[in-house]
Formats: C-alpha cells, structure tokens, sequence
C-alpha cells in the first residue's frame, strides 16, 4: 500500500510539475490563456484563447516540447541511475560511472570538432553511440577481467573497468579539445553543461524508442534486483543467471541514458540522487523504486528547467547549474526529514 | 638578436647600448631595459619613415613593449593579429602563424597554439617579435627570458580600439604609415556604408545569434553591438542581459520569438562554428512567425570576420548594411 501511495504522489508531482512549467516561461504568455489553448488540445473540449499564432508557436512549438523533453530525458537519467544502483549493489553509482557520460562526451567532440561539416544533427547521434560503446567496452573488458575472480567479485572489477574507460575516453577528449579551436572548445563546454534550450518535438519522437524499450525491460527487472540485492550465490539458488539479469539491465540503463544524453548533453546529479529520494519514500525494493525514480526524475528535471528558463528571464541559466544547486540542498532536507523511516 | 639598423639621435644610442648589454649577457633581465627605452624613447614615432622608426615603445594589452629594430621574423598566435600584420604589409616578415589563423591564406599557418602556447616551439622560429591575444601559459614571460619582446593585442571592445591595434602592430613592425592608410580607409568605407542606409530603419529590431542551444546572444554593449548599432538598430538581448554576463546572454527560445525581431544575424552560420545557416534556422519549429524569418532577413554571416576585430570589418558592416538595404 505504502508503494501504490509513492507511486500516486510521485505521478501526481511529475503532473504538477509539467503544469506550472507549461504556464511559465520567457514569453510572458498570459498563464489563462496558456491553460485555455491547452485544454483546447483535449478531444471534443473547444475553448477559446486570447493567444496570437505567434503565442501558440511559443507554447505549442517551444515550451511543451521542452518540457516533454525534460520529463523524458529526467525520467531515463533517473531510472538508469537506480538500475546501475541495484546492479552493482552500491549506492554511489550512476550512469556516469560506467564510461556512458565520457563515451557521450567524447562522440559529441569528435562530431563537433572534426564532423562540422555534417551539420549541428551530427551531435546526438554521436554522442548516442559514444555512450553505448562506453558502457559496452567497459562492460566486455570487466567481464573478461573478473572471470577469474574468485568469490564473484565480478561487480566490482566492472566498476573500475567502468573508471578505467572512463578515464582514458576522457583523457582522450581532453586531448582532442587541447588541439582544436577556440570555438569548437566553447561548443564543446557549452554541450558538456547540458541543455533543453533547443528541445523539439522531432527530438521527442527520436529518442521515446530507446526510452520505452528501456523501460520496459528495466521495469521487469524490480525483482529480480532485489534478489541481487543478497547475492549472486542466493540468486543462483534460487534458479536465476545473475550474469544475464545483469548484462540485460546494464544494456536497458546504458540505453535510456544515452538517449537521454543524446538530446540534453550531460546532466548530472538526477541519476544518482533521485534513486535515493525513491527509497526514502517507498522503502529499498527495486520493485517500487524503478518505477518511483522514473516519476520523481521526470518531475524533478522539469521544475529545474522551469527554474533554469525562468530565474533570469528573458536570460537562461545552464540546467546542470540548476540541478545541484538547487537539488544538493533539497536532497540533504529529504535526507534529514527521513531520517527515521529508512536507512 | 640584431643591433637596431638605425637608431634615431640620442635616444637611440642608449637603447643601442642597452640592447647590446642584453645580447652580451644572453638573457639579462629585458624588463629593466625596456622601461630605461621607455623613459627615453619619444612617445609617438609614428609617422616618419619606416625604419628611422626603432627602437620603438607600444603599450600593448600586457604593458609597454619594446622593439628595438625593425623584427625581421614575427610570429602571430592570433587570427585577428595574423590578419592586422597581412593589412599594414608586414606579411613578410611573419615566419609563423598559429591554428586558428586562417586568413590570409598565404600566412604559413603552423600547430602552434595561442591558447595552450609552447615557449620552446616558438622560440624554434628564431623571432624577433610575438603577437598574441592574451598571455597565457606564461607566454610573455617565457619568451621575455629569450629576449623577444611579445605584444599582447587583446579583444578590443570599441571600434576606435580596434583601429588602434591596427596602428600599433604597423608601429611595432615598420609599417606605421601603411597602417594609419588602412585605418583610414575602413574609417571611410564604414561612415558610406553607415551614411548610404540612412536614418529611415533607426529602431528595427535584431537578434544577433552566436550559439544555438544554448541561444547565446551579444547585447549592443559589445564590440560587436556598437558595429551593428552604428546603424540604429536594436538589439533584443539588451533587455535580457544582465552584469554578470558581461554583455554575452544566454536566450530563452520563447523570448527570442516572442521579441519578433525583424533582423536575424547568423554568426555561428559556417559549418565549423555550429552550422546554423539560414536555412537551417528558418526551419526551427515555432520560428515562422518571427518577422525576420517571414521576410527573409535571417543572414548568415562571415563567421570569422563576425568573430574578429581586424582590418575585415568593413566587410561585416557591408554584410548588415546588405541586410538593412534588404528591408526596403
């Protein structure tokens, strides 16, 4: 019952979310009429608003995609955060550990630094396919690396695999920007901050693919993660493949977070925190804090960008800036507020 | 290093000594040198001939310089520096050029980095003059232990400093004259451009566009905002700017349609410097409606001259007049 009330409040605070950021904006849109041409767009309502076709652009072709985007890409960053925490059964992990966010970081270099003449669409495909073999390389040179380990410290090895290739993809990032031009290392940093600035609905339809099907499988996986969760020796006993439930999330989590990355350059702290929050509220089993990390992502990626749009109006602030300063203190209150319920 | 070809009167037979006092010692302390040349050296050698000019004292953006003869060998680790040298006529004598500079294509462009500068890689060029935007890696001091004078030409915020710097590298390489000429002339093809567009478009709104998501801007407080405001136009990131950005906001989407600006300048337009060209831009969902993309006024500039403060900007202030003129 506890989790069903989680998932409720959670949905119904990625719900508020979205709301008040579609009503808010740079535009100074009136926030009535906003909400009339919204509820517009529900079948067989007809109402009438006082936005001029430029105003219905702004909202229907800027804002909303926006904050489709943030929840999508809050959502994954969220959700692939709380798998790599179950499968490598530590708290600290995140998406970023396992080469995804220097693999990411390297593709988009290599696209803006030596692909310019491909055009600004060269990016996220790039950096799509850097996150992927990230994670892959790490995971096939953790792999071969632990099968010799006594005790099934497999889990470990993969983590520093993981720091391993991590590092080297940055270094070698390093050393492209070094020895490119000013403006390419701008670009570079600029993709490096994370943004929704750009966000479209073509951008929404490229990258719910990759999220549902990550999705789904990552979902499925609440319990086989909680009996992880004791051991690689208990989950064999009771008939399940420990390798294979971990080979699969790893691939679902490496998915949704570089299709996240993929339209919003690197954004940090959502992945690692938000699982965290999850358990506070619904206790440790991955069956309630998948599908909560998903929701509560969401929401929490789309108040930061309001936040992000509207602080400075009609000026911007850089989202990665947003999400730590105003998620680190949070988290600690969230922290301190539970501190009764659960470790 | 080279005695100077021929030092003017008094002046001159004291920094005659001190060069050769810093050649005899290999690599005395250039600094106490040039300040004595300064104290001595008359302030503005400017127009007389060429050679009769060294040694000579220039204030550059990293304190007074000195040069004691005309510097045979130069190295440039900056485009717009590159380009000033090319203008004035000292292309000559540049030996090397770093990798940013590309124009003019003749310039022996080289790896050298002006950001990330290498002392001892540019000491192999044997140079008698660095040009530079900014000191970094401890360039000038580096190279001031060689004995190379090193003149830091920095990102002007003023159109009359940027003529300046254009005098100043002719000064400190022999073409003084030359280089007060071709001021002169983006003086006056600048004021026909300005003049020929008349008053009738004070007050037309513009977005000037460096970077796409994130939608970085430049407010008319900047260099480039006081060129594009030679002509009255307004810009619509002043409103958005504040302190902190130092003239250089970053645009909500939303405002920048809803500021229906009239004229869109391109500066990230080349493939190289984000690729969005007019045609890309155009095309951006919810920007159709923006006047400047109805009426075709969205212009992809010349990135590099947009991004420079050299002897090319008449050319930019060609391509907004273009625009302007555009408007009917």
């Amino acid at each position: 019952m506890k989790k069903i009330g989680a998932l409720g409040a959670a949905a119904i605070f990625l719900i508020a979310a979205a709301l008040v950021s579609a009503l808010v904006g740079a535009a100074d849109l009136n926030p009535l009429d906003t909400a009339a041409a919204l509820v517009d767009k529900i079948p067989l309502i007809h109402l009438p608003s006082g936005l001029s076709p430029l105003d219905r652009a702004v909202l229907f072709q800027i804002r909303l995609p926006r904050v489709v985007l943030g929840a999508l890409v809050g959502g994954m960053l969220a959700m692939a955060g709380a798998g790599y925490q179950g499968v490598f059964r530590n708290p600290l992990v995140d998406s970023g550990l396992l080469g995804a966010s220097a693999g990411a970081g390297l593709g988009a270099t290599l696209a803006i630094v030596f692909f310019a003449a491909a055009g600004p669409n060269a990016v996220p495909p790039a950096a799509f396919a850097g996150s992927l073999c990230g994670v892959a390389v790490a995971y096939l040179i953790g792999a071969a690396a632990s099968r010799n380990t006594p005790l099934g410290g497999g889990v470990a090895t993969l983590l520093l695999a993981g720091i391993a290739v991590g590092s080297f993809l940055t270094a070698v990032q390093t050393l492209v920007l070094q020895r490119s031009a000013e403006q390419d290392v701008q670009t570079v940093y600029n993709w490096l901050l994370g943004s929704l600035s750009g966000a479209t609905w073509q951008q929404v339809v490229s990258i719910l693919p990759y999220a549902a099907v990550s999705t789904v499988l990552v979902l499925l996986h609440g319990r086989h993660l909680d009996v992880l969760a004791v051991g690689d020796e208990e989950a064999r006993a009771l008939g399940m493949h420990p390798a294979a439930v971990r080979v699969t999330v790893v691939a679902a989590c490496a998915l949704a977070a570089a299709a996240a990355v993929a339209v919003s350059g690197l954004i940090g702290f959502v992945g690692i925190v938000v699982p965290h929050v999850a358990r506070r509220l619904a206790g440790p089993s991955y069956r309630s804090v998948l599908p909560l990390s998903l929701l509560i992502g969401a929401g929490f990626l789309v108040l930061a960008d309001t936040l992000a749009r509207t602080v400075l109006s009609p000026a911007e602030l850089p989202i990665g800036v947003v999400t730590a300063v105003v998620g680190a203190p949070a988290f600690v209150w969230i922290l301190r507020s539970t501190q009764g319920a659960r470790p | 290093m080279k005695p100077p070809s021929r030092p003017g009167p008094a002046a001159g037979a004291i920094v005659a000594i001190a060069a050769a006092a810093i050649a005899l010692s290999g690599c005395g302390s250039a600094s106490t040198s040039s300040s004595a040349a300064a104290a001595s050296t008359p302030a503005a050698p400017a127009t007389s001939a060429a050679a009769a000019a060294f040694p000579v004292t220039v204030t550059g953006g990293d304190g007074t310089v000195t040069i004691k003869s005309r510097p045979a060998r130069i190295v440039s680790l900056d485009p717009t520096s590159t380009e000033d040298l090319y203008a004035v006529g000292a292309g000559p004598q540049v030996v090397a050029v770093d990798d940013d500079s590309d124009y003019p294509a003749n310039a022996p462009k080289t790896s050298l980095s002006g950001l990330t500068p290498n002392i001892e890689a540019i000491a192999r060029y044997n140079p008698g003059l660095v040009i530079a935007s900014q000191n970094t890696g401890g360039l000038v001091s580096g190279m001031t232990k060689l004995g190379v004078p090193v003149l830091i030409e920095p990102a002007v915020s003023t159109l009359d400093a940027a003529y300046a710097q254009i005098e100043q590298v002719g000064q400190a390489t022999g073409h003084a004259a030359q280089a007060a000429s071709v001021t002169s002339s983006m003086k006056q093809r600048i004021a026909a451009d300005v003049s020929k567009a008349g008053t009738a478009h004070k007050g037309v709104t513009y977005y000037w566009e460096l970077s796409a998501n994130p939608y970085y801007s430049a407010t008319s407080s900047t260099f480039i905002g006081q060129i594009v405001g030679l002509f009255g136009l307004k810009n619509i990131a002043d409103a958005a700017s504040k302190p902190a950005d130092g003239g250089y906001p970053e645009l909500s989407q939303e405002y920048i349609v809803t500021a229906k600006p009239q004229i869109i300048f391109l500066a990230d337009n080349q493939p190289a410097d984000g690729g969005q060209s007019p045609a890309v831009v155009v095309k951006r969902p919810g920007w159709s409606g923006i006047p400047a993309v109805r009426n075709h006024e969205v212009i992809g500039l010349n990135d590099d001259i947009a991004s420079r403060w050299g002897p090319r900007l008449p050319q930019l202030v060609a391509e907004i007049a273009a625009a302007i003129e555009q408007l009917g």
